[in-house]
């Protein structure tokens, strides 16, 4: 691109060269590429669902397109967008270059993981274009396995394959984290995002396994009339939804806990100060990993499960909102006394913790088991998932996305556009998620496709929220897809000023190999106070040995 | 068009309870947000890049007072909260007593309703106020979910099993009821409305209701009319053919006594106990072998596929008025 010495994009070009690849980097990109197609087509969807509730009548969409659709749209942004977002992406692409490794520990399986993904995927989409399925993104029994109609069967296919793709990646950065750190990066060195990444692919490795056997039992309930969930042949419904959320829950903070890694990157790096409280971020990622293994049990309160274990699901749900705080105000003092640059990726970052916090705050809600059973199942629910996983998931992603974009492309998005991105998604967030509070605690159900008339206003407003944000969306795709071509090109290594390895030892756009040799790492993460010492050197060349072919 | 509701009615006792947690949760979560969202913004402005008048001396990098100060103030109030939510929901939904008792079905896509004297309905659900109701929620099909938003309760129709829930209308009027778990096509049309009568014009709406004092039909056929659920019960008993060997005196296979199944402690073949309730019955005409009553052999046949959820609660109700039990639990 830029400089004369070729770097990972371009010293090789051919189709085949990318799709066999084994480097992290263009693995990453690979995803980054096919994840945007789904983000893409979720979006539709959520449209379409928005378009309808504009009217309190079911009058644009027949109610059974309406159930596709709003089973589309969880399909796709769940298991084919925010699962794989940043973790596939940015810790594919990032992760190595930050511990100082040559790739991640098992190149061949990541890219598997990627055709793993890719075939799934499309197994999912032929299944919703032909003819779509209306089980809702849950797949709940016995109205998945022995009532809804269509190709539910190879949709579940297409997710455990995906599934497996999640599996592939977690083992990868596992091994990664423990094996391949560059001399000198101890695991207090390590940046953040790593203990972020590790915590998500430990309930990737460990969940992921389980959703997987649970939805292909119920493939086979539907085709073998094998009596698994279905009380009419024996099963019973409430086991699926214990395996189902034994996994969906965690899941939740596959999405969010990889975004809280990026958000301690950015904050550090726009702030130019050290992340407040190293240790306790850091633990904070691992007690949510652990911790959120055992509140499953909250979203089944009303299911008739025994009070007593409702009492330890809800306690431990009232637990695993620490650690989130914890984070919060963590980061709060790490913007205490720096210097705030107000930056695209910044903007987000700020925007991750108004939407998060929000999001977390009204979890509080649920946690407790007497307002939980009034909100369950109500707008209250989409809100604050929403809030969560798009308004702290997506935020992340987008906070990355500009972040790591100059890195990776060797090319700067347009300041000016991203900041107005950045402003249109907030606010259009918020307008379209905030009202969805106000019905759910009147007690709108959710996945209706007409509704009593008094809640008329805030659905309008919910949906005219929605196309700001829509047009939030649209933008990034647009002028980061024209900054690949004409955007200020950015050969220098560290356009931020940032610490971190991949800022100051690794390329724009990186070398094909990273690093010239593997780094020997004498700071640690964040030492913004010490500016004139590096966090990591190369060594100088061992003696060349004859007939040794290194280089 | 500004005149539209952002609260829900309240009009339950357990509602009232509720409604008061809410917003108790909810200005701690104003409280902690505003912390946030306003100390974020403040002090994302206050340090900007180019504001060089303000004091960046000091800028510790940890401190373990401030760690255990949010760590541990968010734990307590977090602990408080989750104290007094639990009490509150083990108050309403543990089981309770002295109630006026309810048969809810739900099938794809409707709400069928049954009242003890044998009155029913269809998405409608009308109810006396100022008495603490309970609702035994089952359904034939998928599973579905009874929501009252006014009274702030809600539980799942899950077929194969009854769930409970109580709560105790206070205002009389008309009120949004809802199936709140995506049950397919029609989910959005199964909806109605539960009605809240004054005592007094509740037992006239009975009397009125009451199986042949109208022109009201029944999904059983004829079994139904002029009679209370559990007389309708002892119709159905009759009907299968269960009183060939069950109460009667002169059967000529030994089965358990069923004026003793409600309520009692059944011991089981293999040890353990079971409560005589609504899902022991419920399993046991359905699929008798499951749990075995000590003392007796598995010869009942099952009658899985052969009994309707209306016809099962029938046939509970009339159990459980063979134990002396009325409505109202014991």
């Amino acid at each position: 691109m830029a400089t004369d010495k070729p770097n990972y994009l371009n010293w090789k070009t051919t189709v085949a060269s990318w799709l066999l690849t084994y480097d992290h980097k263009r693995i990453g990109i690979l995803y980054l590429v096919v994840i945007s197609i789904f983000f893409a087509l979720g979006g539709l969807a959520a449209a379409m669902i928005r378009m309808e509730l504009a009217t309190p009548k079911g009058d644009l969409l027949t109610s059974d397109v309406y159930n596709k659709m709003f089973t589309a749209h969880g399909v796709i942004m769940i298991f084919l967008f925010l699962i794989p977002s940043i973790p596939a992406v940015f810790g594919n692409f990032a992760l190595p270059l930050m511990i100082g490794a040559r790739d991640v520990a098992f190149p061949r399986l990541n890219l598997l993981s990627w055709y793993f993904f890719t075939g799934g995927a499309l197994l999912v989409l032929i299944a919703l274009f032909r003819g779509g399925i209306d089980t809702g993104w849950t797949f709940y029994t016995p109205y998945s396995s022995s009532f809804a109609k269509g190709e539910v069967s190879l949709a579940i296919v297409g997710v455990f394959l995906a599934g497996f793709a999640s599996i592939f990646t977690g083992i990868n950065f596992l091994v990664t984290i423990h094996k391949m750190r560059a001399p000198g990066m101890t695991w207090f060195r390590l940046p953040l995002f790593v203990w972020a990444m590790y915590a998500t692919s430990l309930i990737q490795v460990l969940g992921t396994p389980v959703v997987a056997i649970t939805l292909l039992l119920v493939a086979v309930e539907r085709s073998f009339k094998i009596g698994i969930f279905d009380p009419n042949l024996g099963g019973d419904p409430i086991l699926y939804q214990h395996l189902f959320w034994f996994y969906s829950h965690p899941a939740v903070y596959i999405m969010i806990l990889p975004a809280m890694g990026v958000i301690s990157e950015v904050i550090s790096a726009f702030s130019k100060r050290r992340v407040f409280g190293y240790h306790f971020v850091a633990f904070s990622s691992l007690a949510i990993a652990i911790i959120g293994f055992l509140v499953w049990g909250h979203h089944m309160f009303s299911t008739g499960q025994s009070m007593y274990a409702g009492i330890v699901f809800s306690f431990l749900t009232w637990i695993v909102a620490i650690p989130s705080a914890i984070k919060t105000f963590n980061w709060m003092a790490t913007i205490w006394k720096g210097r705030v640059h107000w930056d695209t990726p910044m903007l987000y970052a700020l925007g991750f913790m108004g939407l998060f916090v929000i999001g977390g705050l009204t979890g509080l809600h649920l946690a407790a088991m007497a307002t939980n059973v009034h909100l369950t199942d109500t707008y209250f629910i989409v809100a604050h998932f929403h809030y969560v996983m798009v308004g702290g998931g997506i935020m992340g992603y987008l906070a990355a996305l500009h972040f790591w974009w100059p890195k990776m492309t060797g090319r700067m998005y347009p300041e000016g556009w991203g900041k107005l991105a950045a402003m249109l998604v907030f606010v259009g967030f918020n307008l379209t998620f905030f009202p969805q509070f106000i019905l759910g605690y009147m007690g709108m159900p959710r996945r209706y496709h007409s509704y009593p008339e008094e809640w008329a206003v805030l659905n309008v407003l919910s949906t005219a929220g929605s196309s700001v944000l829509g047009l939030g969306y649209l933008l990034p795709l647009i002028y980061l897809t024209w900054s690949l071509k004409y955007g200020k090109v950015v050969t220098e290594r560290n356009p931020w000023g940032a610490r971190g390895l991949e800022w100051e030892l690794v390329d724009t756009p990186p070398d094909p190999h990273n690093f010239e040799r593997t780094p020997i790492v004498t700071r640690p993460a964040y030492d913004y106070n010490h500016p004139e010492e590096p966090t990591a050197f190369i060594p100088k060349p061992r003696p060349v040995v004859v007939g040794g072919k290194d280089g | 068009m500004w005149n539209f509701p952002l609260v829900p009615p309240t009009a339950s006792k357990e509602g009232a309870d509720i409604s008061l947690l809410y917003w108790a949760i909810t200005t701690l979560a104003v409280v902690f947000g505003s912390i946030v969202l306003f100390g974020v913004i403040y002090l994302a402005v206050r340090y900007r890049a180019d504001n060089n008048a303000v004091d960046r001396s000091n800028a510790t990098e940890s401190d373990l007072r401030v760690e255990l100060a949010w760590t541990l103030i968010p734990l307590v109030l977090a602990l408080i909260m989750f104290g007094w939510a639990t009490k509150l929901y083990a108050d309403i939904y543990a089981p309770r007593e002295g109630y006026y008792e309810v048969f809810v079905i739900g099938k794809q896509w409707m709400w069928h309703c049954q009242h003890p004297n044998g009155a029913r309905e269809n998405n409608v659900l009308t109810l006396p106020a100022g008495r603490l109701v309970k609702a035994s929620i089952i359904s034939q099909d998928v599973i579905h979910a009874f929501s009252i938003p006014a009274f702030r309760v809600k539980r799942d129709a899950v077929p194969g099993r009854y769930n409970a829930m109580y709560f105790t209308p206070t205002k009389p009027g008309e009120y949004h009821l809802f199936c709140t778990e995506y049950c397919g096509t029609k989910h959005s049309e199964m909806i109605g409305k539960v009605v809240v009568l004054p005592e007094k014009e509740f037992q006239a709406w009975l009397e009125k209701n009451a199986p042949g004092a109208t022109a009201m039909t029944t999904t059983t056929g004829a079994a139904g009319a002029g009679l209370t659920l559990a007389q309708q019960g002892e119709q159905t008993f009759k009907a299968l053919g269960c009183n060939a060997c069950h109460l009667n005196p002169n059967s000529a296979v030994k089965v358990p006594d069923l004026t003793k199944t409600w309520g009692s402690e059944i011991p089981l073949e293999g040890g353990g106990t079971v409560k005589g309730d609504e899902a022991y019955i419920r399993e046991s005409i359905l699929n008798p072998g499951a749990k075995i009553h000590a003392g007796y052999q598995n010869l009942m046949p099952p009658y899985q596929g052969q009994v309707s959820e209306e016809q099962l609660v029938q046939l509970i109700a009339y159990i459980k008025s063979l134990a002396g039990v009325g409505e109202g639990g014991k």
